[in-house]
């Protein structure tokens, strides 16, 4: 079945080309039909390599470069169920995103299918691959391609800033990944995972391994917006096109926690797995930050894609304290959270996107409302599953305390979320800057698509097997020997037993949580405004920090891995 | 084994980074991350280079004649073409910048942006 793998990469990357030849010959409803049919082909395979990978390793050498007595030299593409589960879902996103975008955006530029098929098939390369250089190239390709789409709407000095922003931070991020895969081929010679992973396990690990470690890790963290490296975030999100912001929301930003999960566990976990829980906890201790960080910055912010924005980093924060637990139960959390954050935040940006075009949708306020609910996650609905698995690994760990740190962070985050939603859907109050009531959207079909998408979201928490699906793919995802028996030596699956196929049963603390959650973020949203004066100069510094020069922004990445990298560098020798 | 082509990088990279961090003009930060990228070219050909080995061509050649590392040679080629593609993205968007705002300083831009 090894043909299967490259179709999500290969056919949009052709719709693409395609676009780009018939570009001056050939009417707008054409391009349109090629995206979308190569697009869905895409979704279609990639379902298929999901179902795949449940029941073995589907494995492509490309140019049959197999490799020989356990050392290879070709580029592979690996799939298990997260980078399957992934994959559909950015296809999935996509899809949403074109159907949302052939009556959003009125632009007579075909660049813009161009650039969201090569988006959806670069992050399918970015998971199926299991070379480090191939998923660097990839990562390059989902940044260009984001920082063009970002851009998108050139008349506007704020989105050429904010895909400036966007561009610059993140090729800093993408120059430091490449950095450290330099560091690793010197000591190791190979450039598959697997080969580099088994390789580093025989001895102890030197300063250039740490070294490696830190740059790359920083570098995926430039791309997932994680603080300090967050700060382009807010700038991007909030001028990029509502779709452009689905696809961003949705996947581009989670894909780079992927990226830190996928070379811990196959690389950095041979020479540091015996000090696993002091990475651990940095990773759990940066995400905690971000998820406070973010769901402060949202309480304090009015424009309602900038509240997303701000979620979006309270969220990221809370995924990656789950990986941090470096656990199957906090990977499994993790990734269930990627997949209700992302289609629900997805179908926020969404309605937030007709407000530019129709200002007054009362109508749609409940949905809006449901999914801001989602987000903060009552018990069984919405991201509820992803926290309760992250909780109960942090119980794993005997910890109590970041429990409520997160439940605190993403309760600010929803609160911010219904406040402005609130504000603009019921109340009808707008900042102007944005209105172009000119255009003729097809609303109706605008608010089924972000209706569809919030109601998915929402009902992940519902699907019956989906946790012991999600904790089995964990427990292959963190399986660092099993990868490299299967990658090198072609070696078939055990067989699984039968998952069975029922509702998670969560702890009572974490239904606790999430009451109160509820409870305390409907409270303050529909509270309204209120200033304290006692964190005054906390939040004046807080926004100080997050205005717009780029210049700031590089030099807390220097100092993010300053900091990141001394830390490992004393604990880890 | 020398240390001084690793020293370069590590100098080169700062340097960059630097030119990035208090830059006035959006050109100049564009050609500051060209400066950072090269670092990398030099780390991967520093860590490719055999000491006395000829280039990477092997039809007719004697078996065992040393010959540097060609994989960092086509990581090399690979990084400059994606980073060349990214370089003329920004400079394009520089150029829009300029187009509507009439300044290339990134800090003015920030101030009409916000």
């Amino acid at each position: 079945m090894s043909w299967l793998l490259p179709v999500p990469v290969v056919v949009p990357l052709l719709a693409a080309a395609l676009n780009t030849a018939l570009d001056h010959v050939s009417p707008k409803w054409l391009h349109s039909v090629i995206t979308l049919g190569g697009i869905g082909t895409a979704f279609g395979f990639s379902i298929a390599i999901l179902v795949e990978s449940m029941s073995s390793e589907p494995l492509h050498w490309f140019g049959g470069w197999e490799p020989r007595s356990g050392v290879s030299i070709g580029i592979a593409f690996a799939v298990d169920p997260i980078a399957g589960g992934a994959a559909v879902m950015v296809c999935a996103l996509t899809l949403a995103a074109l159907v949302y975008s052939l009556t959003f955006i009125d632009s007579e530029k075909r660049s813009y299918d161009v650039l969201m098929a090569t988006v959806c098939a670069a992050v399918c390369g970015f998971v199926f691959s299991a070379d480090l250089f191939n998923i660097f190239v990839w990562l390059e390709l989902v940044g260009v391609a984001g920082y063009a789409l970002t851009g998108f709407d050139i008349q506007r000095v704020r989105a050429l800033h904010g895909a400036l922003n966007f561009a610059i931070v993140n090729t800093v991020g993408g120059y430091f990944v490449l950095l450290g895969i330099a560091l690793l081929y010197a000591r190791t010679g190979a450039l598959n995972l697997a080969q580099i992973g088994r390789t580093l396990s025989g001895e102890p690990a030197t300063a250039a391994v740490i070294v490696a470690m830190t740059l790359i890790t920083v570098g995926f963290l430039c791309k997932a917006a994680v603080v300090p490296f967050h700060f382009w975030l807010p700038d991007a999100y909030a001028v990029a096109p509502a779709p452009v912001c689905l696809l961003l929301a949705g996947i581009l930003t989670d894909a780079g926690l992927f990226g830190v999960a996928r070379v811990w566990f196959t690389v950095f976990d041979a020479p540091f797995g015996g000090e696993q829980r002091l990475v651990g906890d940095t990773f759990l201790w940066i995400g905690l930050v971000t998820a406070l960080v973010g769901g402060a910055m949202a309480l304090a912010q009015r424009n309602l894609k900038r509240v997303l924005a701000y979620s979006v980093v309270c969220h990221i924060g809370i995924i990656f304290a789950g990986v941090g637990m470096l656990s199957t139960m906090g990977l499994a959390g993790a990734a269930l959270t990627v997949v209700a954050h992302g289609f629900v935040t997805g179908g926020l940006f969404l309605l937030a996107g007709i407000l530019v075009v129709r200002p007054r949708v009362p109508w749609l306020a409940p949905v809006w409302l449901i999914g801001a609910v989602a987000l903060v996650g009552p018990p069984y609905v919405g991201s509820y599953i992803g926290h309760s698995l992250i909780d109960d690994a942090a119980v794993e760990l005997h910890r109590h305390w970041p429990q409520p740190l997160l439940w605190l962070a993403g309760t600010l985050a929803g609160a911010a979320l219904i406040r402005e939603g609130i504000r603009a859907f019921v109340r009808d109050e707008h900042d102007d800057d944005e209105l172009e009531e000119h255009r003729d959207a097809n609303v109706p079909l605008l608010a089924t698509v972000a209706t569809v998408l919030v109601v998915l979201g929402c009902a992940t928490s519902l699907v019956p097997g989906l946790v012991q699906r999600a904790a089995a793919g964990a427990d292959r995802f963190r399986d660092r020997a099993g990868y490299a028996d299967r990658v090198l030596h072609g070696e078939p699956m055990k067989t699984t037993p039968h998952l069975p196929v029922t509702l998670h049963h969560s702890t009572t603390t974490t239904i606790a949580y999430a009451i109160g959650s509820l409870v305390l973020a409907v409270g303050i949203g529909v509270g309204g405004r209120r200033r304290l004066r006692i964190l005054q100069p906390a939040a004046a510094a807080l926004r100080a920090v997050h205005a717009g020069a780029v210049g700031d922004y590089v030099m807390w990445i220097v100092v993010g891995t300053a900091v990141i990298g001394g830390a490992w560098a004393i604990a880890l020798r | 084994m020398s240390v001084l082509p690793y020293l370069v990088a590590a100098w080169i990279c700062v340097v960059g980074l630097y030119g990035v961090v208090t830059s006035k003009h959006l050109v100049h930060l564009a050609l500051c991350l060209t400066v950072t990228q090269s670092s990398t070219y030099v780390l991967l050909l520093a860590i490719g280079y055999v000491e006395g080995g000829g280039p990477p061509v092997f039809k007719g050649v004697k078996l065992g004649t040393t010959a540097v590392d060609p994989v960092v040679q086509a990581l090399t080629l690979t990084d400059i073409v994606v980073s060349l593609t990214v370089l003329a993205l920004i400079l394009a968007l520089a150029l829009d910048v300029h187009k509507r705002a009439e300044t290339m300083d990134p800090d003015e831009i920030a101030e009409i942006a916000s």
